[in-house]
């Protein structure tokens, strides 16, 4: 417990630091934010557009959609925040970087993450609630006591799934020193979370759900809001997935950092 | 001097063939984009026959062709302009005997050779096999296509020396960037066939250079349109082409006075 709370002491001591080191390019700053918003807007216009032409995909209505889409950013976002360790290869394995978080006093991929923590993803979240809000509003969901709570627990649940996914790749990085593009491969699988499994071939909903369960950041959790009843099974099992999948991840790190050897200079 | 661009050309394509690794996760990934797109089409025209004036069949291989033309047309020099300012070679850069846009353009273009050879063209045939396609049938509508993709090259391209320019300005600008590629991506008709839009949109869109990257080139391989309507989307490819010249001419005049070498 004395350890958690010391993480969370130096995590808002980085969190400082993070701001300053971010403001002193403001316009950068600014356009990150612009261009996330863009980002998100543009595959809302694509559901827009689309729905234009059509009453339905699969069963499933235009206002459905768009509320997944919502449900989805928003543990990516939370994910974001905390792990954006996208250039971990280049910036800690072949920059001879790692060494030195070896020898830091808290847990490697803790220190790891609180050096490429990026608190403005926040945003993510705010706009993925706005767009959940305008959906729940048109399709006049109503909401228990309870589900703010089943909200936030399957968010986590949902990042979880991601920290665990991605920081196995990260690790991968001791294994093998070169670059191996398989991040951007799987941030491309899980663009397929926003829409309903029922939409793809067998193979790929089985990937989904089991290998890669991208279905569970997006279509199951927001499955529950829409009282859609053939999913809710699925959705329970988030958090679940997001604990197993983050253990593993954990395994892969920890077993890599045994590995690690150091790159050259 | 022609000598030299044509070298640099020749080098890029060698590195990329160097990186393979990097090689054979593009091809994976832009299959997952088109699959995740043709099943995705196939699930919105369920029953119908025709949306926004394409069929189903004309859809996929809408989407096909607009992905291999993109492995053709893209490239990240904007990025590498700014990490070239932000690391302070671009001094280094700029007193060398040549010019460093056109460096720039031709490392591009070396890329985009190569993508198409190894990664548009297998993937092309590929995609053939799987989907129901339909090549362009004459020799004409081939070399219409090719000249017309050739232009949205230069096309997007010029974007990307412009946005890489206001790095020179803004110091960082990685958010810029990556709006604008989304932006591309969107109003090229990649994600969407420009058809498909309400009309209010496609009019807009009618006055901005986008469509002339991605839209005009698939529509000529599909063989939707008339030669003459193709001669016609070429010619405005290339006006295009000198109006976004002229900025870029301006701000790299402006460039050269304002650079501040950061680190180094």
């Amino acid at each position: 417990m004395q350890n958690a709370r010391h993480i969370i002491g130096v995590f808002a001591d980085y969190l400082g630091q993070y701001f300053k080191t971010r403001l002193a390019y403001r316009a950068d700053f600014f356009g990150d934010l612009v261009s996330n918003l863009i980002y998100e807007l543009i595959n809302l216009v694509f559901i827009i557009v689309v729905f234009q032409h059509v009453p339905l995909l699969k069963d499933w209505t235009r206002d459905e959609i768009i509320f997944i889409y919502g449900f989805f950013l928003i543990p990516y976002a939370l994910f974001s925040m905390f792990f954006s360790f996208w250039d971990f290869n280049e910036r800690y394995i072949i920059r001879g970087e790692m060494d030195r978080i070896l020898t830091r006093p808290l847990h490697n991929l803790a220190q790891v993450c609180l050096e490429s923590m990026a608190p403005d993803r926040i945003f993510g979240v705010i706009s993925g609630l706005i767009i959940m809000g305008y959906a729940a509003f048109k399709l006049d969901l109503s909401f228990h006591w309870y589900d703010p709570l089943v909200f936030v627990v399957l968010v986590i649940g949902g990042a979880l799934i991601y920290a665990g996914v991605y920081t196995a790749i990260a690790a991968i990085s001791f294994f093998s020193d070169s670059r191996t593009g398989i991040a951007p491969m799987i941030w491309n699988i899980q663009q397929y979370g926003r829409y309903p499994v029922d939409v793809y071939n067998k193979v790929i909903r089985f990937v989904l759900t089991y290998i890669l369960p991208f279905a569970f950041v997006g279509v199951y959790p927001a499955a529950y809001f829409l009282r859609k009843e053939t999913w809710y099974t699925y959705a329970a099992f988030t958090p679940v997935m997001g604990v197993i999948f983050f253990g593993i991840g954990l395994a892969v790190w920890n077993w890599g950092v045994r590995k690690y050897r150091g790159a050259g200079s | 001097m022609g000598k030299l661009y044509l070298e640099l050309i020749r080098i890029r394509f060698l590195t990329m063939l160097a990186y393979r690794v990097n090689y054979y996760s593009g091809i994976i990934i832009y299959a997952i984009n088109i699959g995740a797109y043709y099943f995705l089409w196939g699930a919105i025209y369920g029953g119908q026959q025709q949306l926004g004036g394409l069929t189903v069949e004309q859809m996929t291989a809408y989407v096909a062709i607009a992905w291999m033309s993109r492995a053709f047309y893209f490239n990240n020099i904007d990025m590498e302009i700014a990490q070239d300012v932000r690391e302070g070679k671009v001094a280094i850069e700029m007193i060398r005997p040549y010019n460093y846009l056109s460096v720039k353009t031709a490392q591009a273009f070396g890329e985009g050779v190569f993508r198409l050879l190894f990664f548009a063209a297998p993937g092309i045939f590929l995609v053939s096999l799987l989907i129901p396609f339909r090549f362009p049938g004459t020799p004409e509508a081939w070399g219409l296509y090719l000249v017309s993709l050739m232009l949205a090259f230069v096309i997007n391209t010029e974007l990307n020396l412009l946005t890489g320019l206001f790095t020179f300005f803004l110091f960082r600008n990685d958010g810029m960037m990556r709006a604008k590629r989304v932006i591309v991506d969107l109003m090229s008709g990649l994600v969407l066939p420009i058809s498909f839009f309400p009309g209010w949109a496609q009019t807009l869109m009618g006055w901005l250079p986008f469509q002339a990257i991605n839209y005009y080139p698939s529509l000529i391989f599909t063989g939707a349109i008339s030669p003459e309507r193709a001669w016609e989307l070429i010619g405005l490819q290339a006006a295009w082409i000198a109006v976004i010249f002229m900025p870029i001419l301006i701000l790299w005049r402006r460039a050269r006075h304002k650079l501040v070498v950061q680190g180094g």
